[in-house]
């Protein structure tokens, strides 16, 4: 089984650790993991922005440098449901189409792809777990309050396998945290309250660290914290899973 | 420009209060957590929600056939039917049954079709007083106002300012904020208002085709007293309030209003099917943009709504920039997906007033895809020109960046902080994102950089 990571450009560029994480992680599972490098972005910075029509190259050179894999995996619930419902390509239509199919988050991956049933990774830290809307609602990482159905959640299914973590129920369980791409700019105002509101619900529970599976979300609410002086830090999820046994 | 009303603009200064935006967001959640426990009470919701939009589904795909079967049938029972192709022709129907019968004053029950055509305004300027009997409703208009939310129009006020309105206008004792003694109060005024009343106009909920019968759902049983008390009864419906038969709502009524405040019905769903001897009744159905909608394949199932609100209540981006900064009729996120179909330019802000998070979609008693067709009218607006110039110049220098392996890898640390493909990367005194956030602090190279020095090579 070959593996390709596909790391988000702000990962690549802002968090290489979450991406070295996620790496060693696959790694230490005995996968054979590939990174190619001339990997960008999905385009969903300029789909959800309306521009979905500039994408077609940031599309073709996604079907290129996955098109030999078996599996794409990345640690990004946004980006990944980015390319399962948009990526498209008229050089290699059917590529792009398997490609859509062959595309799983980190956490999916693990869980319903690998079946991982223990992990030696070591936490004990209490950790709030922030479901990113798009890995949850879009990928259904998690069920929904909204829905009267089973509850589940293959993040926490992953985190429970971690030693010594502790996960903290939240208030207000899956409200998103505002970030929302371009939003987070051309709304400012309500995005920072979002995210103030989400990252106070996660401080009333006594987190010590958020943690999810979209560093997006953790970057918006790590901004907001930097500010206010807060002792709490964000974490991806990768992070964890990946800690070292203590 | 500068008069355009923007939703971003309005929901900043929204947020000049932050303690009222708390209470703002607190109150609606309080709803949205009353319908959570409503709907998962009911184990099949699932189920409902589904066959709900299916029946909706069979309606938009057979519009004109149940159309035709609900007027003949109206007509059959005594009803008048008129048929609005917009706005002004609705208003324009309105005036002139009411002139034909020399009436100057109308009490009408809810009906955000009226919000949509801007009835009152068109009626006052007529010489047409028009007194809203809704509770809600009638609190927004002694302030002047429009409603704030579909289903709870005044729920942007909190009750001293309701206190002080009534103190105005209604004659309470200055800085009495009891609901119970303001809720006598308006009770009072609008029994004199019931009784004197000569024309009731109200909503429709559901216009049964089987039938030509409408429901209409209220609390306060306000439609009923003004309709049951006029000589003449107007309902105004949009087309897509149809539904095939009466055994259907069986189906509808039991999504309302759990969905909307968490009851499991309204306290009057009443049935009007032939006016009484002596009382004449007229039907009103508006197109307004519906058939312009209707043939709008990817948004065509934003007529499946039923008017619950839940989508409102559930969107944290409503809660935190109130009812008001969507500048239309129907806020919120079923608001977004329909007001650009009725002026893209003028609502061309709305679909971007969201950050997808899709929780509306998951709420929406019809299935409606809204936070989909946020996304997809995103795309019409820019196509259709309805985009800045510099948003549309950043998005294509993104573009060009992002299309290029070679320039995406500029190496270093003052590379990455220059680097302009992320638009809330560049502090430049300007970017709102430093505004109350932090950035990441860069790191020393990127993971591109880390993986060529620790693993071997170029991969396949």
């Amino acid at each position: 089984m070959k593996v390709g990571l596909f790391v988000p450009c702000y990962i690549n560029q802002f968090y290489p650790k979450v991406a070295i994480d996620t790496l060693e992680l696959l790694e230490k599972l005995g996968l054979e993991v590939g990174y190619p490098l001339n990997q960008t972005c999905c385009g969903q910075p300029m789909a959800n922005s309306g521009y979905e029509h500039l994408t077609g190259s940031t599309n073709e050179l996604f079907t290129q440098n996955f098109a030999g894999y078996d599996y794409i995996v990345s640690p990004s619930g946004s980006c990944t449901l980015h390319i399962k419902d948009h990526l498209h390509s008229d050089k290699a239509p059917a590529e792009a189409k398997s490609i859509r199919s062959r595309i799983y988050e980190l956490t999916e991956f693990l869980t319903d792809v690998i079946k991982v049933d223990s992990i030696k990774a070591s936490f004990p830290y209490r950790v709030g777990v922030h479901q990113s809307c798009h890995g949850q609602r879009g990928l259904k990482l998690a069920q929904m309050t909204e829905l009267t159905a089973p509850a589940f959640s293959k993040p926490e299914q992953l985190l429970n396998m971690v030693d010594g973590i502790e996960l903290i129920p939240l208030t207000r369980a899956d409200e998103c945290c505002g970030f929302g791409g371009t939003f987070c700019v051309a709304e400012e105002a309500v995005s920072v309250k979002m995210g103030k509101d989400r990252v106070a619900d996660h401080i009333k529970n006594n987190a010590e660290y958020i943690t999810a599976a979209d560093m997006s979300c953790l970057m918006h609410m790590e901004g907001i914290l930097k500010r206010q002086n807060s002792p709490v830090k964000v974490m991806h999820i990768a992070e964890i899973l990946n800690a070292a046994m203590v | 420009m500068s008069a355009v009303k923007d939703h971003a603009a309005l929901a900043q200064a929204f947020n000049k209060d932050e303690k009222r935006v708390d209470w703002h967001d607190e109150t609606l959640w309080f709803v949205r957590a009353k319908r959570d426990r409503a709907s998962h009470g009911i184990p099949d919701w699932e189920l409902l929600r589904e066959t709900a939009s299916q029946i909706k589904h069979n309606v938009l795909s057979n519009m004109h056939d149940y159309l035709v079967q609900f007027e003949g049938n109206a007509l059959a029972n005594g009803i008048k039917i008129h048929w609005a192709a917009d706005a002004a022709e609705h208003n324009a129907i309105v005036l002139s049954i009411l002139k034909e019968k020399g009436i100057d004053r109308m009490v009408k029950s809810k009906s955000m079709l009226t919000e949509e055509c801007h009835l009152n305004d068109f009626l006052q300027d007529n010489g047409v007083e028009v007194i809203d009997s809704d509770l809600g409703e009638r609190i927004v208009q002694l302030a002047k106002e429009p409603p704030s939310h579909i289903v709870l129009p005044c729920i942007h006020k909190k009750k001293e300012e309701i206190g002080d309105i009534f103190h105005e206008h209604l004659g309470t004792a200055a800085g009495e904020s009891d609901p119970q003694i303001l809720t006598e109060t308006a009770r009072q005024h609008l029994r004199e208002v019931f009784l004197t009343r000569r024309a009731a106009l109200t909503g429709v909920n559901f216009a049964i085709a089987e039938t030509g019968e409408f429901v209409v759902c209220t609390n306060e049983g306000n439609a009923d007293m003004g309709a049951h008390l006029a000589d003449v009864h107007i309902a105004s419906m949009g087309f897509e309030k149809l539904i095939p038969q009466r055994k259907h709502l069986s189906v509808f009524l039991r999504l309302l209003t759990r969905s909307a405040t968490g009851q499991p019905i309204t306290t009057y769903s009443s049935h009007f099917k032939k006016p009484r001897p002596g009382q004449q009744m007229h039907i009103i159905i508006v197109d307004n943009g519906r058939s312009i909608q209707l043939g709008r394949e990817d948004f065509r199932n934003s007529l499946k709504c039923i008017r619950c609100g839940a989508c409102m209540n559930t969107c944290p981006v409503y809660r935190r920039s109130g009812g008001h900064s969507y500048h239309t009729a129907v806020a919120g996120p079923i608001g977004s997906i329909l007001a650009p179909n009725l002026d893209m330019k003028k609502y061309a802000d709305l679909p971007f007033a969201s950050t997808l998070c899709g929780s509306c979609s998951n709420v929406c008693p019809v299935k409606i895809d809204i936070h989909d067709q946020l996304y997809k009218w995103r795309q019409v607006i820019v196509k259709n020109g309805y985009s800045t110039k510099t948003k549309t110049a950043m998005m294509k220098g993104m573009t060009l960046a992002l299309s290029s392996p070679a320039i995406f890898n500029i190496s270093g640390k003052a590379g990455r902080l220059a680097l302009k493909f992320i638009p809330f990367a560049v502090n430049n005194g300007l970017n709102p994102w430093y505004k109350q956030r932090d950035m990441p602090t860069p790191p020393e190279g990127s993971f591109t950089d880390w993986y060529k020095k620790n693993r071997k090579g170029e991969q396949p």
